[in-house]
């Protein structure tokens, strides 16, 4: 019985979570302009979706979003592991330092984070658009990237890169034919969560944007709603958003899993030495 | 071929990490071809010393030469050395032919030599057939051995082995030790092994040098080394010994465990105090009591193996470890003889603390980063003295807070009838102190001295 209403409180608990996501998938299914009203089955709004039966800026926002997230996750993989490498080699109180820091943007609110990139991109004059928020979303992935890069450094025996430099390698060669290698499921990891992360944030984007007509899916969304009522297209659209970042986010964690599991097959070994 | 073969000369190197001192004043000089250990406890400098070799970390002072060249500022990766790592450091992303081949792709070598020359190595350390195993799937065993096909199959000059064989079980590493000696001779390159296992150092090595705190206590060969041990901390080290406080009385006879003995050292003068190792096995025992130097009482009897290992109580109190193939009976008394060639006499490194300090008041004076009350002297602040202590007069104490300093038992010596401590304080401070108290390693004592057991004399003002 105590497990009958433990497993009843999870189902329900899961059900208030995905309902709303579930709706907008059902109802994506159908005609209907208002939401709720259950018109019949049919894949229309999915197909005026990408036949241009939408205004022309959705898809420009669309376009939007898919570049900045792009440009954005490559950048700030690339910063963060490098970020990740070198706060790795620092030590003690340093170490500990740019960690807190690294640490504070993530707790920071999206709002606070937008509002002082504002204020800084206006104090320094730079007109907003896509620069300010491409600047913006790597700002707020690098923490992620070397959140998700670090675990594989600390993994790595601490002489590995010493072996590679008493093998004859430069610095150089050593980072990119030991280091990287050797950390690369952690910024593959790194690079897939900044991708979702860019693709989902609203409120950052919506004070870098700028005002000459930059929007992306989110802040399309956003203005569409207050307009009135939404265009039963986005509710296809959100589907797919949905799907793709459950697609990616089902990646990460099955990488994560494998690397246990190897790391599992390497303990049996070392106890049947 | 340069003067006597040496391929690594290692002069006045000395290195610390904030503020400690790790290695003081190195110097050392390598034959091509030797097979040197370094062998000290757990933070002696013997892996920091490797590190330099290899290139990883610079010294603050001094140099090594490899073969007449200085390699002061040369980069790892152009040193003609290769390190085999303690825990192996292979790496994962490559499989066992990748990771022995390496160094030869980075070289830029045909694929040709690289074939020939990894095929060769995995042969030599008996691997072959697992070039394409993932270095994960294999054992520790495995992967001690292609770490050390990965760093041999470079041919350089010299070898590098930090602790090699720790992470094996006993009998790995008994196999491992006969193979590598074997790889050895067969390579007829240097090889520079670190290790904290005394046993591993007199299998393996024609060199065995011995450190403690950051200084080279010795260099011999393993015989040397065991029979001719330089001071208490090489002998107690190295093999089991009966370490005692004695007196030189004149030049082959000594004075200890109460008894005057002929021995066969000269040179230390008249009524000198000394430090006497007997090994266990060099103590003749016998039930007779008439014919021997000295009696005993039978204390303990422990088979060993080959020997039996017993303590026995000597008629002055003092405990000796005798190794006999015979067992005697606990509580029986017998009959000790030692030949005048099995007495090892040392001089003393010291026979009381001694530091420098500075008057604080008339009656306090600053030592050690501490400040100890003394007897009232006069003398005004700021006088600089020098502060001496005899070794029993210091007096530890468990709760640390009851000291003036605190510093941890760091090693610990049994001379027969006490022990005989060195306490290092948090500022790296040495307290030799005598007790009849046991303590463990480790153990955090405070450090409390009487006013009236502190000797002072004033140092004089000028350096000159």
């Amino acid at each position: 019985m105590k497990r009958f209403w433990a497993q009843s409180y999870l189902w329900l608990l899961l059900g208030l979570l995905y309902a709303p996501i579930l709706i907008i998938a059902i109802f994506s299914f159908t005609e209907a302009k208002v939401l709720g009203n259950w018109t019949g089955f049919s894949t229309q709004l999915y197909t005026s979706l990408f036949s241009g039966g939408v205004s022309g800026s959705l898809v420009r926002a669309i376009e939007n979003t898919a570049l900045i997230a792009v440009i954005a996750s490559i950048l700030s993989t690339a910063l963060g592991t490098m970020a990740a490498i070198g706060i790795f080699n620092l030590h003690g109180r340093k170490r500990q330092t740019i960690n807190f820091l690294n640490n504070i943007p993530m707790l920071n609110p999206d709002i606070i984070t937008g509002i002082s990139l504002f204020v800084l991109f206006v104090a320094l004059g730079v007109s907003q658009g896509y620069v300010t928020v491409i600047i913006a979303h790597v700002t707020f992935c690098i923490p992620y990237v070397v959140l998700s890069i670090m675990p594989k450094l600390h993994q790595m025996d601490a002489n590995t890169y010493e072996a590679a430099l008493d093998l004859g390698a430069t610095p150089w060669q050593a980072l990119r034919k030991v280091i990287i290698p050797e950390i690369r499921p952690g910024i593959i990891s790194g690079l897939i969560l900044a991708f979702t992360l860019s693709i989902d944030d609203f409120a950052v984007t919506l004070f870098t944007k700028g005002n000459e007509g930059l929007d992306t899916i989110s802040t399309y969304i956003y203005a569409d709603a207050r307009k009135g009522g939404l265009t039963p297209e986005l509710r296809s659209l959100s589907t797919i958003i949905f799907v793709v970042v459950l697609v990616l986010l089902v990646i990460i964690n099955i990488r994560s899993k494998k690397n246990k599991s190897i790391k599992k097959t390497r303990y049996f070994n070392d106890l049947r030495s | 071929m340069d003067q006597n073969n040496v391929i690594i000369q290692i002069e006045h190197l000395s290195k610390s990490f904030e503020n400690h001192l790790v290695l003081d004043d190195i110097n050392l000089s390598i034959k091509q071809g030797e097979f040197v250990t370094l062998l000290g406890p757990s933070g002696c400098g013997k892996t920091t010393l490797l590190r330099l070799l290899a290139g990883f970390i610079a010294p603050d002072e001094g140099n090594i030469m490899m073969e007449g060249k200085d390699l002061t500022g040369i980069p790892p990766y152009k040193r003609q050395l290769n390190t085999v790592f303690q825990r192996y450091a292979l790496f994962p992303h490559l499989d066992v032919y990748d990771n022995i081949a390496f160094g030869l792709k980075i070289n830029k070598m045909t694929e040709e030599e690289i074939d020939r020359r990894v095929s060769r190595v995995l042969k030599m350390v008996s691997m072959t057939d697992y070039e394409d195993r993932d270095v994960n799937s294999l054992s520790g065993g495995q992967q001690q051995r292609v770490a050390i096909a990965r760093a041999i199959v470079n041919r350089p000059k010299v070898l590098l082995l930090d602790e090699p064989l720790a992470a094996l079980d006993l009998k790995m590493r008994k196999d491992m030790q006969i193979e590598l000696k074997e790889m050895h001779r067969k390579l007829g390159i240097t090889f520079i092994y670190v290790t904290h296992d005394q046993e591993e150092a007199l299998t393996l090595s024609d060199t065995i040098v011995v450190m403690n705190n950051g200084v080279i206590q010795q260099i011999g060969t393993p015989t040397d080394i065991y029979n001719e041990p330089c001071n208490s901390f090489v002998a107690d080290f190295i093999g089991d010994s009966n370490i005692l406080n004695g007196r030189m009385i004149t030049d082959c006879r000594v004075e200890c465990i109460g008894h005057q003995f002929n021995c066969v050292d000269e040179g230390f003068g008249e009524n000198v105090p000394v430090d006497v190792v007997i090994r266990p096995e060099d103590i003749y025992i016998m039930n007779k009591t008439e014919g021997a130097q000295f009696t005993g009482v039978v204390k303990s009897c422990t088979f060993k193996g080959v020997h039996y290992e017993m303590f026995v109580d000597t008629d002055s109190h003092n405990e000796l470890m005798v190794q006999d193939y015979n067992a005697f009976e606990v509580g029986s008394t017998v009959g000790l003889f030692i030949k005048p060639s099995d007495f090892q006499v040392m001089k003393k490194e010291r026979t009381c603390n001694t530091f420098e300090g500075v008057m604080t008041n008339g009656n306090t004076v600053e030592f050690c980063h501490g400040e100890f009350n003394c007897a009232d002297t006069g003398w005004e602040a700021g006088t600089r003295v020098r502060v001496e202590i005899d070794f029993d007069k210091i007096d530890l104490r468990d709760n640390r807070d009851e000291g003036t300093l605190v510093g941890e038992v760091s090693f610990i010596l049994y001379k027969g009838n006490h022990y005989h401590l060195t306490i290092t304080t948090d500022d790296h401070d040495n307290f030799y102190v005598d007790t009849n108290d046991i303590w463990d390693k480790w153990d955090m004592v405070g450090i409390r001295i009487q006013p009236e057991d502190i000797r002072l004399t004033k140092l004089s003002t000028d350096n000159e």
